[in-house]
């Protein structure tokens, strides 16, 4: 086997491993909210997304619009666009178009975060390694979670509801620590999704359009506030 | 889920997904030059997560008290930049805890 595509590998399986216990937790929680087994894999093996997933299937349940699917999963996911951007100027020459529509499909956070720490350029045979084994976690984690959380205990199922809120807390809160621009802007977006849940009245935007507008208007009163904190967050 | 209804859906998010990833490394390829724009875009996910977990979180676990208990594990660990698993293993653990302390009272 090509040693750059087994070098991927070994890099992938750390995240691999990560995802499985997370998408464990969505595959539960979809089957929970009236999807089938079949239905939660697909959305795992399509999407390739924690926050993205989660936030659809509140959508999907409620019967909301596409309109209102697609304007939630581009503000949930716009991220990634910068995350493309970025590795963009770290692929070599075996980086076609072709290869990269499709590792395009897998750059999610954490893969991106990997790539983009190798030193110089990253191929083809690397990044399809790399992609591998955290597609596999989080299609495995999802069917297990989906075809078995229901066997699970009462209580481990409700314990295990705050898996995924967990793994947000530790990506938010470590650089909204360290960076006064990320704290402000977390704190505003906690503050604003508060008011959409309790304010009467505000109370009535269904669940997309609140992710969309806390997201929307807390980056940008951070990015008026601190136009300069870009290259810190 | 009737299928009829799911696979709308499942192309409009795995579309939207997609393209979002897709595009700017094939077609828009170039730096973005604001700064507003740039430190916009950077923001995003934090302002994003941070909206999605709070209030959600409290209602998580389908108990208040636990939850609470889950949040602040969870707080403390990632505050000391402890890793996804860790963080996320540790607040089912605070909670599957608090569950079987409630029912001993």
């Amino acid at each position: 086997m090509n040693k750059a595509f087994r070098r991927g590998i070994r890099h992938g399986v750390p995240i691999g491993l990560g995802y499985l216990s997370v998408s464990f937790a969505f595959g539960m929680k979809a089957v929970g909210d009236g999807l089938t087994v079949l239905q939660a894999v697909l959305i795992s093996m399509t999407n390739l997304t924690s926050a993205g997933q989660i936030a659809a299937l509140p959508l999907m349940v409620s019967g909301a619009s596409l309109a209102e699917m697609a304007l939630t999963q581009l503000t949930i996911n716009l991220r990634y666009a910068l995350m493309s951007l970025s590795l963009g100027r770290k692929l070599d020459e075996t980086m076609g178009t072709p290869q990269r529509l499709i590792f395009s499909f897998a750059n999610t956070d954490e893969i991106f975060a990997v790539a983009s720490s190798q030193q110089g350029k990253v191929g083809k045979f690397y990044l399809y390694g790399l992609m591998l084994t955290p597609w596999i976690g989080w299609s495995l984690g999802t069917l297990l979670g989906a075809a078995a959380g229901t066997l699970l205990p009462a209580f481990v199922r409700s314990a295990l509801g705050i898996a995924i809120y967990g793994m947000f807390l530790a990506i938010i809160l470590p650089p909204a620590r360290k960076r006064r621009p990320v704290r402000f802007v977390v704190l505003a977006a906690v503050a604003m999704s508060l008011c959409f849940r309790y304010i009467p009245g505000l109370n009535t935007v269904s669940s997309g359009f609140v992710i969309i507008i806390c997201g929307v208007a807390a980056a940008a009163l951070g990015a008026w506030r601190f136009p300069a904190g870009e290259d810190a967050a | 889920m009737k299928w009829n209804v799911f696979l709308p859906y499942l192309l409009v998010t795995a579309g939207v997904t997609y393209l979002i990833r897709m595009l700017p490394l094939t077609i828009f390829r170039r730096e973005i030059k604001s700064r507003f724009v740039r430190s916009f875009l950077a923001y995003i996910p934090y302002a994003v997560l941070g909206a999605m977990t709070f209030p959600d979180v409290f209602y998580s676990t389908g108990d208040l008290r636990t939850a609470v208990c889950g949040v602040a594990v969870a707080v403390l660990l990632a505050w000391r930049g402890r890793s996804l698993l860790t963080v996320a293993v540790a607040a089912c653990c605070a909670v599957a805890l608090a569950q079987g302390f409630l029912l001993l009272i």
